[in-house]
């Protein structure tokens, strides 16, 4: 270990106290006794379908798509699991086969 | 028909909808489990920060905070800055976490990635408690999340076949869940608006840097366009699906 376990600790805790408030900062400024802004909830319908389309993007943020594979396997695959969706609208099957054609193009083929 | 009001309902009628997440947490979660005892901490320590922190991409970061020389303030930004997102989920959770008593303070903390948009893509099955429900989901989802970093420092490099790749369900995940809504959405602006502040932000602020700028393009754009998403109907946004996982 590279600190002292006092120290790990500290950083341990302090590491979740700062993640538990970015969760709970909106439930501070909101609490269930107040009403709540009609802007707000007007955001609290509107940004579910933001934030997914961002951690989507998050998702492929580290992928290249100017260098060799070009990001194929992903593009590749996401769009497996999208089609696989829109024609089986089953969720397993989507995640599932998305994953393991991934796990076998970056092994294989582009590894 | 009998209301089945037990918590033993609740988690049965959850779990199928967490099989992404258990696939995605087991193995993301070993590789915390490696990279954390590989720093010389073991499962107990793992353990520890699974059950305290548990933020994914928070904890792969935290893992740089045990080196000597490390300021708090360091590790207070950093990890700020990684989980910032997470303030907009608790925005569109005010209404669903209502009346859920002791249990709202655990769900604000379980508010993952991956809980939030299963959380946003369920519904409630009739026949069960909503509160269980919602709970079961959170609570399998880190029990995964705990399970998988606490076998990645124990045997993480015992297991028999090459993990590579597997990290891709969680994208999948996110894929599914974008497809399904815009399937059952006619508006598509708020989606559109996402997807096209991130990419912009990713090319501008690079890999590293880009959430916050998306999350204030995102405001702004949903924001200064009010009128038009609410006049193309904004309120069937949420809809959920009762579609079994299975």
């Amino acid at each position: 270990m590279p600190l002292s376990p006092g120290q790990s600790l500290v950083i341990i805790i302090v590491t979740a106290l700062v993640t538990f408030s970015t969760r709970v900062i909106p439930f501070l400024l909101f609490p269930e006794g107040r009403k709540i802004p009609k802007v707000v909830q007007y955001l609290g319908k509107v940004l579910p379908p933001a934030v997914i389309g961002m951690l989507i993007i998050y998702c492929y943020k580290n992928v290249s798509f100017l260098s060799a594979p070009f990001g194929v396997p992903e593009v590749l695959c996401g769009a497996l699991v999208v089609v696989l969706y829109i024609w089986k609208r089953n969720n397993l099957l989507s995640i599932g086969a998305g994953t393991v054609l991934y796990m076998v193009l970056v092994q294989t083929v582009f590894s | 028909m009998k209301k089945k009001t037990g918590y033993a309902a609740a988690f049965q009628a959850a779990f199928p909808y967490t099989i992404p997440v258990l696939t995605g947490y087991l193995f993301i979660g070993i590789a915390f489990g490696i990279m954390f005892q590989e720093k010389g901490y073991n499962f107990l320590w793992a353990a520890l920060m699974s059950v305290l922190v548990y933020a994914g991409s928070g904890q792969y970061l935290a893992v740089n905070f045990f080196a000597p020389g490390v300021s708090l303030f360091y590790v207070i930004f950093m990890t700020f800055m990684v989980n910032v997102r997470h303030i907009f989920y608790g925005i569109s959770m005010l209404d669903k976490f209502k009346h859920m008593g002791k249990r709202k303070l655990y769900m604000i903390f379980s508010l993952t990635d991956e809980t939030y948009s299963l959380l946003f893509i369920t519904k409630v099955p009739k026949d069960v408690d909503k509160s269980k429900f919602v709970l079961a989901i959170a609570l399998l989802d880190q029990c995964y999340w705990i399970a998988g970093s606490v076998i990645g420092a124990l045997a993480g490099h015992l297991i028999p076949f090459d993990s590579t790749g597997v990290d891709f369900a969680m994208t999948a995940l996110f894929l599914v869940i974008m497809t399904e809504q815009w399937m059952s959405s006619k508006n598509h602006l708020p989606a559109l608006a996402g997807i096209g502040s991130a990419v912009v932000c990713r090319l501008i602020f690079g890999a590293s840097n880009f959430i916050l700028p998306s999350m204030i393009c995102i405001l702004l754009l949903l924001l200064s366009g009010r009128k038009k998403i609410e006049a193309l109907g904004g309120q069937d946004l949420v809809k959920e699906v009762d579609r079994h996982a299975s």
